[in-house]
């Protein structure tokens, strides 16, 4: 696997609608009012563009996740922890057959860079991806007044707990962050802790349904929790998942509160394999052999707890673990 | 718009659908009301393996026997009120093993640190160097997240979903 050593290059701005064209490496982007292009040296793509910049905002602010991120079914990166793919049509039958499929590798930071500055360019006041479609405007037509707010957040990570001296805090009412329309008519309460003496500051809990609660983006999920290599993400889901994810290792899902449904697919072809319909309560595995996009009509609240163990990735992708998570005997 | 939030418990719960051409069992598809109802008293069933890493379902009756890891655990109460008593471990009473809670014999002898009382939603961090017992007066539940270790039961045929139906 050859790395570029490519930057992200402005290659002229369009004076009808104001947006400006970019290449990185051998692709190239470019919008109008409604779709996003992307072209390679032997095909191009179109997409709509609130899905393009949905998927690509979370893109960078994950840090490009683990394994695929399939803006599409057809264009996406796969992240190498250190540096990551760029593909079109790598993962369709249909590209793959007729030879159109290209993929490059770049470094993180020259994808994080060019994702950045093509985001920044493309989205004016008004629209947020991150918002649930119904909480933010519209991003066709054509360039508007520039954003002044930060345009992407990274993903809150805790190191042990969330809410513990000395580690990342849970949202609150003081920091500005109201509780979402969706939950409002949930009794939000505080855990009970009473420390002997000598031992304050010991013990801890937090509501994290408040927490949860509190969020203004989805599909975006905070880390609240950390067991050694074991990570409890948490994250509020309405709407639909803007990305296709192929995880390069198994996941698991938990329900918190409502519903979310997956559509679940090959990951190396994306030949539908089915459905799935969480209710609160339900868990069930992601396996490392799939692809999924979700589907929240509601905004619900999910729990994601992934195995961060470093290297995992390779360990699957060699083979030496089955890409499905449980043993039943 | 005014939204109605749904969450699950033990006497009300509904069940979600899976319908994929593949082998249920990779997906190990299972509701924590529904192990939790079917499950002993503080019997540690595990609904999620991620390789050494488990989630565990806990229905939590009464008073639970002492439990302590050699790791930060955290605990998530869905259902009911849960009560946390903890016990401050000396260094040499910290389990040693690799991972997981272990059962212990008796209330460990250290000084109490506390108790934390959690209701559905909160989040209670189970610190390693600590013991712990869980009290509920009404059946609760929890989720556990942990090590796979000593008190891990493992029933997934008998809480996963393994033929395509409605679940």
């Amino acid at each position: 696997m050859s790395v570029l050593e490519a930057k992200v290059q402005k290659l002229g701005t369009d004076e009808a609608t104001g947006y400006s064209s970019y290449q990185l490496g051998s692709f190239t982007f470019r919008r109008d009012e409604y779709f996003a292009h992307v072209t390679w040296p032997k095909g191009s793509h179109i997409i709509e563009v609130d899905r393009f910049l949905r998927a690509m905002v979370r893109d960078i602010g994950w840090g490009f996740f683990y394994g695929w991120i399939f803006f599409d079914d057809i264009f996406g990166t796969t992240n190498h922890y250190g540096t990551v793919d760029i593909f079109a049509g790598s993962y369709d039958e249909g590209c793959k057959k007729t030879g159109i499929d290209f993929l490059e590798t770049f470094t993180a930071e020259a994808v994080s860079e060019a994702f950045e500055t093509i985001s920044k360019d493309w989205i004016s006041e008004g629209y947020d991806p991150l918002n649930a479609p119904l909480e933010t405007g519209t991003p066709i037509g054509p360039k508007g007044k520039e954003r002044t707010d930060p345009l992407l957040r990274a993903f809150i990570a805790a190191e042990r707990m969330l809410g513990l001296e000395g580690d990342t805090p849970t949202r609150s009412e003081e920091a500005g962050q109201k509780i979402n329309r969706a939950f409002a008519d949930l009794e939000m309460d505080e855990p009970e802790i009473e420390c002997e003496e000598g031992f304050e500051g010991q013990l801890h809990a937090i509501n994290l349904f408040d927490h949860i609660a509190r969020s203004d983006v989805t599909w975006n999920p905070s880390i609240s929790a950390v067991t050694r290599a074991n990570i409890c993400c948490v994250t509020s889901e309405e709407h639909m998942l803007p990305v296709i994810h192929g995880n390069d290792r198994n996941e698991w899902f938990i329900q918190l509160t409502d519903e979310i449904h997956w559509n679940i697919a090959d990951k190396n072809t994306g030949n539908p394999r089915g459905r799935i319909v969480m209710k609160a309560g339900d868990v069930c595995a992601m396996p490392a052999d799939i692809r999924h996009q979700g589907f929240a009509p509601k905004r619900s609240m999910l729990m994601v707890l992934e195995n961060g163990t470093p290297d995992l990735e390779k360990r699957y992708a060699s083979g030496e673990l089955k890409p499905y998570p449980v043993d039943f005997g | 718009m005014a939204y109605k939030t749904h969450t699950g418990s033990l006497d009300a719960y509904d069940k979600g659908v899976i319908e994929l051409d593949d082998d249920l069992r990779k997906y190990a598809f299972s509701n924590i009301f529904e192990v939790a109802g079917q499950s002993q008293p503080f019997e540690r069933v595990a609904v999620v393996q991620n390789l050494e890493y488990v989630a565990e379902v806990v229905r939590s009756e009464g008073e639970s026997p002492w439990f302590a890891a050699p790791h930060d655990e955290f605990a998530i109460v869905m259902d009911g009120e849960v009560t946390f008593h903890f016990v401050k471990l000396e260094d040499d009473q910290v389990p040693g093993h690799e991972g997981g809670a272990i059962r212990l014999g008796a209330k460990p002898n250290g000084p109490n640190m506390g108790r934390v009382k959690a209701r559905r939603g909160h989040q209670v961090l189970l610190p390693k160097g600590a013991a712990y017992q869980i009290v509920s007066d009404k059946p609760s539940v929890a989720i556990l997240q942990t090590v796979d270790g000593p008190e891990t039961v493992k029933k997934w045929s008998e809480i996963c979903v393994l033929k395509g139906e409605t679940a």
